[in-house]
């Protein structure tokens, strides 16, 4: 633990261990709030401020927390912060706030959250867990944005609002593809994202764990 | 240190410490944020009034065009105006039991109500009233829907509505937020030639030709009982336990006068 580098926390989570591409964490909010690339950006916003700070505050009293209530203790830092932001964006972008509604508070649940300050704050110094918060909220942005964007694009034609393929209905030549709209796209773009990942790093790919057995007769109901 | 780290002791210390300075963080930032906030929920409040009165173009200066919207109270038993303090409250005045009165029937489920409601006009420009924007809520199938209703002078054809809060389910319940739903109520006229409440929300669309259809709005596919509490809660609000007898004085002051300045 002691030769983990800084630069090697912050970027391996990128690509290399990126927590929703290789861990499979955090998924729903990915379904939630990427119809629209602002509302995308803001949830980025938010889970590096708190999975920044919260890897930060773990750490710091991490050789006085007692393991029985060690969760526990985790979770009233991650909730301060997530309400913290909450406010933020009550008071100062009041438009956003409703749009992304009760995912903001979803931040809590986040499994990535906990699992960085469980498996990695807690037995690391403060700017390191820092640093790791930092790089592992990034690798969650990465998928965000790629998802984000391409929901955007291809369901409304449009980035940030601005028109970039115009639809048909405004007298354009793009027919918008609904189904980006609805969450189940989401799943598609982050399987695509895992297959393209996987393709360029091939040593993510799994073992599988069984093989499954060729069929041996014929099914009766043939 | 480490053997004292797992001592009942030191995991209340710990318990009490984290609390304690979390706490402060949040009623910190709540507290220190909590003008900007109220603010921006008034200015919600407002955007959504114009919305319903179909006043609203994006990007417009909401206080300028708030200036022309007067806020006014009524009794809701005798429909005449009545002065309440600016702060008045109504959603908080029907919490309170010398301020408000159980409601039966509760056809719209919302138990109780205040004595006094509050009315939005809105006027042009020489000074007529242009909308009367009634504020309405009522239980659909998860949650109480709070929204605004916005009528013509005559204080019978429906202007606008529009709900700025509510729980129901995206893409069902929740499409009374489709403009194209809400667009189908413009026109419709809330009273029958006898003055009876007659505006009606159907289950599935209104045909061509259907006798009274200018008190009848398509349902929402999908979205049943949604639609029936949004009947319902409009039923109730412009009938006789609701504004009743204020629309009814504001329809005779119509006809009496023709122009609708009051």
């Amino acid at each position: 633990m002691a030769t983990a580098r800084a630069k090697d926390v912050l970027f391996q989570p990128i690509f290399n261990n990126n927590p929703i591409a290789l861990q499979i964490l955090g998924i729903c909010s990915a379904l939630a709030i990427t119809t629209t690339l602002q509302t995308t950006i803001t949830m980025c916003l938010a889970v590096i401020f708190v999975l920044t700070l919260s890897n930060y505050f773990v750490s710091v009293i991490r050789t006085h927390i007692p393991s029985n209530i060690r969760i526990i203790v985790q979770m009233t830092i991650i909730t301060s912060l997530v309400i913290v932001v909450d406010q933020f964006l009550q008071a100062y972008a009041y438009d956003i706030s409703r749009q992304l509604s009760v995912f903001v508070g979803l931040i809590i649940t986040n499994c990535i959250i906990l699992g960085r300050a469980e498996a990695f704050a807690m037995n690391n110094p403060p700017m390191l867990s820092a640093v790791d918060g930092f790089g592992n909220a990034l690798g969650y942005s990465i998928v965000l944005l790629f998802v984000g964007v391409c929901r955007e694009l291809f369901g409304s034609g449009t980035l940030m609002g601005v028109e970039i393929l115009r639809p048909l209905s405004e007298g354009g030549w793009y027919a918008p593809n609904g189904l980006m709209l609805l969450p189940p796209s989401a799943f598609f773009l982050i399987g695509a994202f895992i297959w393209l990942l996987r393709a360029w790093k091939a040593e993510q790919v799994e073992e599988q764990p069984f093989e499954i057995a060729p069929n041996s007769r014929t099914s009766e109901a043939f | 240190m480490a053997a004292g780290r797992e001592s009942i002791g030191n995991t209340l210390r710990v318990a009490f410490v984290v609390c304690l300075a979390c706490a402060v963080v949040v009623s910190t930032a709540s507290v220190a944020l909590r003008p900007a906030q109220l603010d921006n929920r008034t200015q919600y409040r407002q955007i959504n009034i114009l919305q319903a009165a179909d006043l609203y173009q994006p990007g417009m200066d909401v206080r300028a065009a708030f200036a022309q919207i007067d806020r006014r109270f009524v009794d809701i038993d005798t429909g005449e105006y009545v002065e309440q303090p600016a702060d008045y409250d109504p959603v908080r005045a029907a919490r309170n039991p010398e301020t408000s009165r159980p409601v039966a029937p509760d056809p719209a489920s919302i138990r109780r109500q205040a004595d006094v409601a509050e009315v939005y006009l809105a006027y042009d420009d020489d000074g007529n009233v242009r909308r009367i924007i009634l504020p309405v809520h009522g239980y659909g199938l998860w949650s109480t829907m709070y929204g605004f209703l916005a009528l013509e002078p005559d204080a019978n054809t429906v202007a606008g509505i529009g709900f700025f809060e509510h729980g129901e389910t995206p893409g069902l319940g929740g499409e009374i937020d489709n403009p194209r739903w809400q667009s189908n109520w413009q026109g419709k006229q809330l009273f029958d030639d006898d003055g009876e409440v007659a505006i009606r929300v159907l289950k599935g669309a209104v045909g061509e030709g259907t006798p009274g259809r200018e008190h009848l709005v398509d349902g929402l596919s999908g979205a049943t009982l949604t639609a029936n509490g949004v009947n319902n809660l409009v039923r109730f609000w412009v009938g006789e336990a609701g504004f009743g007898p204020y629309l009814q004085r504001m329809r005779q002051a119509y006809q009496d006068n023709g122009d609708g300045a009051i």
